[in-house]
């Protein structure tokens, strides 16, 4: 049932473009420190379960974020802390999300 | 700025709103931090206001606060692909002088509770992320580090109300990470449609009046989780949540979900023509009693959704929050007022003002509902699906006489879970864990 077109691209953008962000250029708040052994299973359902579609697969088959859209629910933080892969801080004071309604 | 105070307030989502409102009123010298640009500008709720916890703080709310629709009609669907089965309650005794729950737009409400908090005495630093906690050479909690600059604060006593992805507590190791299990992920979009059309699509005769939808079934896809759909005055609320573990393990896209719903032939038609003006993602603690953490130590100590207080069957988070925010007030007051220290042993009277509350007892009496739910899918899949096959053979006139249905339909439920047997465990299993 996963709409796959639907994880990035145009209709992400568009069901993001209502909201209201002050990105922090240049210092993510999100970044992945990938582990030699390759990217685990719970990184790898990221690409499918951000609910801001901020992680995709790249070219070299690994996992990637941009968090530019993120919304700091945390899952990402939550479902990695086992496996160290996500470097996670909330972006700096008055950056990042800011919610109308709520 | 003092940079000595009686208490810092981590947050400023209802829990710290009511906390350090309640210690500002009694004179105490507070501070209070929040990452937002403005209070409510991280925050996200369904979102139902219940009246009594917000009326034992402040009494005459009403008469400003952002409220958008008083609710006197509750609906409960068990929703199927095509259908749903429905059971409702509206009363115009709901229509009364001081309404018990209404809707609200979080980011709104929580700035006016702000205000309020400001207003009271407390001081307020925004766009200000607390990093750490300060401990002395015992371990005690002594202040806060923050991003801004000017070095750290001190305070008698720090309360943690950061919510339920507060990191400060964690990483200072006051309380473990949070399990995939214990949090539900909440995505919600907010659509606007004209205040009349709200009111004839929901049956309504007055502005005010609200409708609220709570949704069990294919909403979730075989997901331990719920849909809700909630009147504002000019727009609807409509979000589904299930356990993070389910989403990481079936690998649904949140969004996806949520369209699917949206696309229900039972919600499509309450929504058409509506302007969809924002998106959210948040997560809902829902480990219930077991999952809450240590609660208090030397000079901390925890309120809200930082602790897990979270009524998942009941669809109650905020008034636990506000609450235990209170309650955490009135312990520091007092704890000022005989001249004792903030410790661990001292905060005992916070834990038991708690444990008096119906913030610990009703978190105790559903206390093996989480682990059931998680444990028994068919609640989400089966019996909803069930349920809605056997009313259209009820409903549907065919010619087949009604015994021979009454016969079908029961061998159909008997038959979803392998028999009378299965239907009978999960009947006693429920009512168990209600008790
Ligand atoms: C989709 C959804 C629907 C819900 N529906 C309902 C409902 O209908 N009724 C109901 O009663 N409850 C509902 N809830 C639950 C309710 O929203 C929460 O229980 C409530 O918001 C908890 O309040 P809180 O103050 O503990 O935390 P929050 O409201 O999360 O506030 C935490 C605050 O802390 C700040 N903060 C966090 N970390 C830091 C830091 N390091 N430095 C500075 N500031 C920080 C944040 O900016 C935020 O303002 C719902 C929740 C969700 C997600
Ligand atoms: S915090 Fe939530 S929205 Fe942000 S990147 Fe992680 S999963 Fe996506």
């Amino acid at each position: 049932m996963t709409d796959k077109t639907n994880k990035t691209g145009p209709q992400m953008e568009e069901r993001l473009y209502q909201n209201r962000y002050l990105v922090d250029e240049g210092n993510p708040h999100v970044t992945i420190h990938s582990q030699p052994g390759g990217d685990s299973a719970a990184l790898k359902s990221l690409t499918e379960i951000c609910p801001a579609g901020c992680y995709r697969t790249g070219e070299d088959g690994r996992v990637e974020v941009v968090p530019d859209g993120c919304m700091e629910c945390g899952s990402c933080r939550i479902l990695t802390q086992a496996t160290g892969e996500i470097e996670w801080s909330y972006p700096r004071g008055g950056f990042g999300i800011l919610f109308k309604f709520g | 700025m003092s940079d000595h105070f009686d208490a810092i307030v981590v947050g400023a989502g209802p829990s710290g709103n009511a906390c350090a409102y309640v210690m500002a009123k009694a004179g105490l010298n507070v501070l209070q931090i929040d990452r937002g640009e403005y209070p409510g500008s991280k925050n996200v709720q369904g979102a139902i206001l219940y009246a009594d916890a917000l009326e034992r703080i402040i009494p005459d709310f009403r008469d400003d606060a952002p409220l958008e629709r008083h609710v006197i009609e509750q609906r409960f669907w068990m929703l199927s692909e095509k259908s749903h089965t429905g059971a409702q309650y509206r009363s115009d005794e709901f229509n009364e002088e001081r309404p018990n729950r209404y809707t609200i737009l979080r980011a709104q409400f929580d700035k006016w509770f702000s205000r309020q908090v400001r207003a009271a005495g407390a001081v307020l630093i925004t766009e200000t992320t607390v990093k750490d906690l300060i401990k002395d050479d015992a371990g005690r909690v002594i202040g806060v580090i923050t991003d801004r600059e000017g070095g750290p604060i001190y305070a008698n006593a720090v309360v943690l109300a950061e919510g339920v992805n507060g990191i400060v507590g964690q990483r200072a190791k006051l309380r473990p990470e949070i399990k995939a299990n214990h949090v539900a992920l909440a995505v919600k979009e907010t659509l606007f449609l004209p205040e009349e059309t709200v009111r004839e699509r929901f049956n309504l005769a007055g502005e005010e009046d609200g409708v609220v939808i709570e949704v069990l079934g294919s909403v979730s896809s075989g997901m331990v989780g719920t849909g809700f759909l909630y009147t504002n005055k000019e727009s609807i609320s409509i979000g589904v949540g299930c356990l993070l573990s389910d989403f990481a393990e079936t690998k649904i896209a949140p969004y996806a979900l949520l369209d699917k719903f949206k696309q229900h032939p039972s919600v499509a038609p309450l929504l058409k023509g509506a302007e969809m003006k924002e998106y959210v993602a948040h997560l809902i603690p829902e480990g219930g009693y077991d999952a809450i953490p240590r609660l208090t130590g030397d000079g901390w100590l925890i309120v809200g959704d930082a602790g897990q207080f979270v009524n998942a069957v009941h669809r109650e988070g905020s008034n636990l929050a506000m609450t235990s925010g209170r309650l955490a007030a009135e312990t520091l007051i007092q704890l000022r007022a005989e001249g004792k220290p903030v410790t661990e042993a001292t905060l005992k009277l916070y834990r038991d003002k708690l444990a008096d509350s119906f913030v610990m007892k009703d978190l105790k009496k559903y206390r093996k509902v989480p682990r059931l739910l998680e444990g028994n899918r068919q609640f989400f899949t089966t019996y909803p699906a069930v349920v809605n096959k056997a009313m259209q053979m009820f409903l549907r006139v065919d010619g087949v006489d009604k015994a021979s249905k009454e016969a079908a339909m029961m061998r159909g439920v008997a038959k979803a879970r392998g028999g009378w047997w299965g239907v009978v465990t999960d009947i006693f299993k429920m009512a168990r864990a209600w008790r």
